[in-house]
This record gives structure tokens, C-alpha cells and sequence, in this order.
């Protein structure tokens, strides 16, 4: 019946454009932008001077390199082998397809302080992969490394969970038609599944990188905490916080908020491009 | 038959206005929660004895600076009994709910119970640490939580510091090129004292842990007196962790008088012994010297006398760019 009457008379599929839009609004200002405001708000008792001297310490400016950096490999190599996970998933059927499926959420769905304690356990010398690695002398818990494989493991959900269904919609008489005009497999997959899986990908690499940036239960279990070595962004705020100076925390939120939005839109312009590309060279 | 049900009515009624229940929030820091779960007992025994009205207190812990921003923050604490004076200051520049001068108001700068930073070490004392001078050699690994984070990591840092000013006659820059040489020694910061515990204890990671002496005879009993024992140094600080009542929202409950006992009766003969049989160190001596055998003798200094003030100890130590931060900075 709905349909019906959506067709005869030629209306938006939603109703009330300007409800929603006004909706949206107040939402996202509630909801975002207040919380934001008042990080600024609370920022902004600090002099210039000050706020100057506050975010470029020589310990607050080791975190930044040590958070995005840690927080960019781990997307990368997720990008890699999420990739490679959602492909198994979707390509192939085995024996408990189902159960790894479902392990890919797990990440999601632990509390971060769980995954933080497990895998510091699991890491450390007397750990069942950390006596493994002892004698290699590599050192995982309490290193840079450690911060690594933390933040890989909460990251990977989102590039498996992205590229999924795009997958699952494409078309595998593509590249049987690439191959039989003369693609061989590795340029059926560089020219013909990688492009259409770009935005995909962008998406979950994006999603991966926001989420490691903040995260701080799985971190501060493995990390060590020692500051210009394997001390995180969101841990030096938490030190500002407990010496009852929120005006210099929240100045170092800031330019955690800043940077992370900078490549957000980066992302999202890229994304765009490669969207953009795509139809122009497919359609 | 009415007029017996109406009777047993309203019987039950005076009785439940005679006898209230008085609600009290004891907002503390993370190591005292089996102290004050005995004490609170204690107390609301006295309380109905003395009153006739039965007192329920809840607990809340966690790191001690976080206590203190979370009242700062709206928590209805109506007592307060955290790691150090500077948090309880804070809250009381902050939030103006107590007033500046709080430390005065109970005997002992308003701390009925001491404590002090010990090391626990792996049973055996394998890497043989007797004193301050074994902890900072190149072999040992020390674990310590994160001053900026931890009231008793700041502790055991002035400590440490105290231990070289008394050592070098008081000379500035030896104390700092021994902390610097502690610190270098440390693998891992935890955020509070349990996490440190925890790595120490569990994860298998360093030689010693710089701890509570109160922590430390609880990870004896939680970890096993197999694996571990407790070794005192030559000289530490006398840790003092203070208490008081929140007056603005004592005041807003009406508990104010029970809130004031509440911190008195920790004077008492009875609450010193629980501190005493919990670990911490008594203030009335008679208790103390009943429990000596808690307690190792050794030479405790105090913060006003080697460091002036807390505020005093945070800007030249903790703050940012201060003495602590210049450990990492310079390398």
C-alpha cells in the first residue's frame, strides 16, 4: 500500500525533509558538537603562550609521533590482512565459516581493559607468545611494538566488516570476463578487484586509524607508559587530568581532535576521488 | 482487632523515627578498601551504641588524584581519606566545599594512620636489594607506578629523592642523578599502585616494586609469602594520608555530626588497632607498640622537612617540565 501511494504521487521516499534535516542538526549538536565546544571552551583559559608551550613538550610531541604513527602501521597492515580475511570469508566455504565470522567482532564487542589485560599477559616473558618471542629477543610487552599489535587488534573488525559486502556484490563473471581477454591473476586483481575495493578500503582504514588514535584501555596494559618512549597521547591527558589541570589536557585534546579531523576529511576526500574515478572509468 | 493493628502501626512507627539510618560516602584512594570495609563495621556498632541509630557507609575507590576530581566533579562524598594532602587541597581550591585550612582540624594533620614505601622483592632477594643504593644499580629493573598518575608513586619518588638528599648532605644534583638513574631502571609506569602490583606480581616484570608498605604485606598475602618477601630500606618517608569531611555536602545531607565521628573514632583504641592489623602504621603509640612486630623500625622523614610543601614538591617534581619530566627529556 505505501508503495502505491509513493508512486502515484511522486513523493520523496522520506517524508518531511526539512523534520530530518532539523533532526540531524540537533542531534549531531547535542550529541557532538556541545561535548566538542566545551573541550575548546575549557581550552581557551590557556594564554597563546601557554597553550603554545603546553602542546608542543617535548613529552607531548614524542606521543603524537608514537600514537599516529602506531595507530597509521596498524591500519595499514589491517588494510593488508583484513583484506585478505574478508576474501577467505567470502569467496571460499570451510568447515566453521561461521564461527571465524563471528571471532572477527570480538574485537568489537570485548571491553578494551579485557583486551588490554589479555594480550599483556599473553605478551609478557612468562606469556605463552611472549616466551616464544624471549629467546628470538623480541620484546613485545611494554614496547612500542606492544602498541602496535594492541591497536591491530581492535582495528581489524572495521576494514573485514567494510569491505564485506562489497565483495559479496561483485561480480565474478568480471574477472572471469578480464581473464578470458588475457588478464593473467595478478592484473585481474590490480585492474579490475583492487579499484572497485578502494573505497572500501579507504573507508575501513579510516574507521581503523579514528578508532586506534583514541583508544586507551587495550594500550595502557602492554604499553609500558614511559614517557618520550611508549607513552600515548591519550595517557600523557589522563596524567594532566590526575595533577587537576584541565585546561592543559584539553589543549592537548585539541590538537588530537584537529589532526584527526584534518585526515578524516583527507580520507573522505580521497575516497570521493577514487568514488569518482571508478564511475568514470567503469560505467 | 482494628485498634490492635492501628497500635501495632503506629509502634512500628515510632520506632522507625527513633532509629534512623544515617547514609555515609567514604570516597578514598585504591589500597585502603579492606581497611575501611573492617572500620566501617566497627563503626556502626559504636554509632548504635552511642545513638541508636544505625549508619551505613559506602566505599568508593580508585586512584587517588581521580577520587579527588571525580568530588571536585559532583561525587556526594561526605568524607574524603585519600593518598596525600595535595588532593584533598585541590578539592578544597577547586570546589570550595571544605575549607582551606581542613588539615588542621583533627589531631596528627589530620592523619590518624601513617604509612611508608617499602621494596617487595622475589623471593630469595635474588638480585640481593638491601637499601635505596641497590635499587638504582644498572642491573636491577624496578617497577614503580607513574607519579603523575599515582599519590603513592609520588610517595615512593620523594622517598627515593629524601634517601639521596640525606645521603649527600643535601646536595641538589646528586639527588637528581640518582632518581634519573631510578627511573632509568623502570620498564614500565603503571597508572596506580594495584596495576603496578599487578605487573610485578603477575606479569613476572622487574627485580622490585617500590610499594605501600600496606600493598605490599597484601600482595604477600595475595601472591603468596612463597614468592615474595618484603625488604625495608635504611630510610623512607612518612607517608601521611589524610582525611576529612566534605562540609558543604555533609551539610546538605544533615550528616554532619555523624561525619565528623566518623573521622574522630579513627582515633580510637579500636580503629588504631584495625589500621595496625591492616597494615598501616598506628599513631597511638600504645597500639603501635603492640603491633611493632607489623613494623620494621627504620628512619622516616617527613615531606615538610625535606621538601617544604606538597605544592612546594608538585612544582619542582611533577609539574610539567619539572624535575621528573627532565628524566626522560634528557636523553
Amino acid at each position: 500500500m505505501p508503495t502505491k501511494l509513493i508512486r502515484r504521487k511522486k513523493i520523496r521516499v522520506l517524508p518531511g525533509f526539512k523534520l530530518t534535516l532539523g533532526f540531524t542538526l540537533f542531534y549531531l549538536g547535542l550529541i557532538v558538537l556541545i561535548p566538542l565546544a566545551a573541550v575548546f571552551w575549557k581550552t581557551a583559559t590557556l594564554t597563546w603562550p601557554e597553550f603554545w608551550h603546553t602542546i608542543t613538550m617535548p613529552t607531548a610531541m614524542a606521543s603524537y609521533r608514537l600514537t599516529f604513527g602506531a595507530s597509521f602501521c596498524a591500519a595499514l597492515v589491517n588494510v593488508v590482512f583484513g583484506l585478505v580475511v574478508a576474501w577467505v570469508l567470502v569467496r571460499y566455504n570451510f568447515f566453521g565459516k561461521k564461527i571465524v565470522d563471528a571471532l572477527v567482532d570480538l574485537p568489537f564487542a570485548l571491553p578494551t581493559a579485557v583486551a588490554g589485560i589479555t594480550l599483556a599477559s599473553l605478551y609478557s616473558k612468562n606469556g605463552w607468545i611472549g616466551q616464544l618471542l624471549e629467546p628470538l629477543g623480541i620484546k613485545a610487552a611494554n614496547t612500542q611494538l606492544g602498541i602496535f599489535i594492541a591497536l591491530t587488534f581492535i582495528g581489524l573488525p572495521f576494514i573485514v566488516r567494510t569491505v564485506q559486502p562489497i565483495l559479496e556484490d561483485l561480480d565474478p563473471e568480471l574477472e572471469e570476463a578480464a581473464s578470458s581477454l588475457g588478464a593473467n591473476r595478478w592484473q585481474v586483481f590490480w585492474r579490475v578487484i583492487l579499484p572497485m575495493l578502494t573505497p572500501a578500503l579507504l573507508t575501513g582504514f579510516a574507521l581503523a586509524f579514528a578508532r586506534a588514535l583514541g583508544e586507551y584501555g587495550s594500550v595502557i596494559f602492554i604499553a609500558g607508559n614511559i614517557p618520550m618512549k611508549t607513552q600515548i597521547t591519550p595517557v600523557l591527558i589522563m596524567g594532566e587530568l590526575d595533577m587537576f589541570d584541565y585546561a592543559k589536557a584539553t589543549a592537548i585534546a585539541v590538537v588530537m581532535l584537529v589532526f584527526s579531523f584534518v585526515l578524516l576529511l583527507t580520507i573522505n576526500v580521497l575516497q570521493w576521488w577514487t568514488n569518482r574515478y571508478n564511475t568514470n572509468n567503469l560505467a | 482487632m482494628k485498634t490492635f493493628m492501628n497500635l501495632v502501626l503506629l509502634a512500628a512507627i515510632s520506632v522507625s523515627a527513633s532509629a534512623a539510618e544515617v547514609k555515609l560516602l567514604n570516597v578514598s584512594y585504591d589500597p585502603t578498601r579492606e581497611f575501611y570495609t573492617e572500620y566501617n563495621a566497627a563503626f556502626a556498632k559504636y554509632w548504635q551504641a552511642k545513638t541508636g541509630d544505625s549508619v551505613n557507609v559506602s566505599q568508593s575507590h580508585g586512584g587517588s588524584g581521580k577520587q579527588a576530581q571525580a568530588v571536585i566533579n559532583g561525587l556526594d562524598a561526605d568524607v574524603v581519606t585519600l593518598a596525600l594532602a595535595y588532593d584533598i587541597d585541590a578539592i578544597a581550591q577547586q570546589s570550595h566545599l571544605l575549607p582551606a585550612n581542613w588539615q588542621t582540624r583533627l589531631p596528627n594533620n589530620s592523619t590518624p594512620y601513617t604509612s611508608t614505601i617499602v621494596f617487595l622483592v622475589r623471593k630469595g632477594n635474588p638480585k640481593g636489594i638491601k637499601d635505596w643504593d641497590d635499587v638504582v644499580k644498572k642491573s636491577v629493573s624496578v617497577v614503580v607506578p607513574n607519579p603523575k598518575t599515582s599519590g603513592g608513586a609520588r610517595w615512593a619518588y620523594l622517598a627515593a629523592y629524601a634517601y639521596a638528599l640525606e645521603k649527600n648532605n643535601h646536595d641538589d644534583a646528586a639527588a637528581r642523578t640518582f632518581i634519573t638513574k631510578l627511573y632509568k631502571n623502570v620498564p614500565v609506569l603503571d597508572s596506580g599502585a594495584r596495576g603496578s602490583t599487578v605487573t610485578f606480581a603477575k606479569n613476572g616484570i622487574g627485580d622490585v616494586l617500590l610499594a605501600w608498605e600496606n600493598e605490599a604485606h597484601l600482595a604477600l598475602k595475595e601472591f603468596g609469602a612463597d614468592n615474595f618477601e618484603i625488604v625495608t630500606p635504611s630510610l623512607s618517608i612518612l607517608a601521611e594520608p589524610p582525611v576529612a569531611v566534605v562540609d558543604k555536602n555533609a551539610k546538605r545531607h544533615h550528616t554532619t555530626e555523624v561525619a565528623n565521628e566518623y573521622l574522630k573514632y579513627l582515633y580510637s583504641d579500636a580503629a588504631q588497632e584495625i589500621a595496625a592489623k591492616n597494615f598501616y602504621r598506628p599513631r597511638n603509640e600504645a597500639v603501635a607498640a603492640k603491633y611493632a612486630a607489623n613494623f620494621t623500625q627504620l628512619k622516616l622523614v617527613t615531606l615538610d622537612s625535606e621538601f617544604g610543601s606538597w605544592a612546594n614538591a608538585q612544582k619542582t617534581h611533577f609539574a610539567d617540565g619539572g624535575v621528573f619530566d627532565q628524566i626522560y627529556q634528557s636523553q
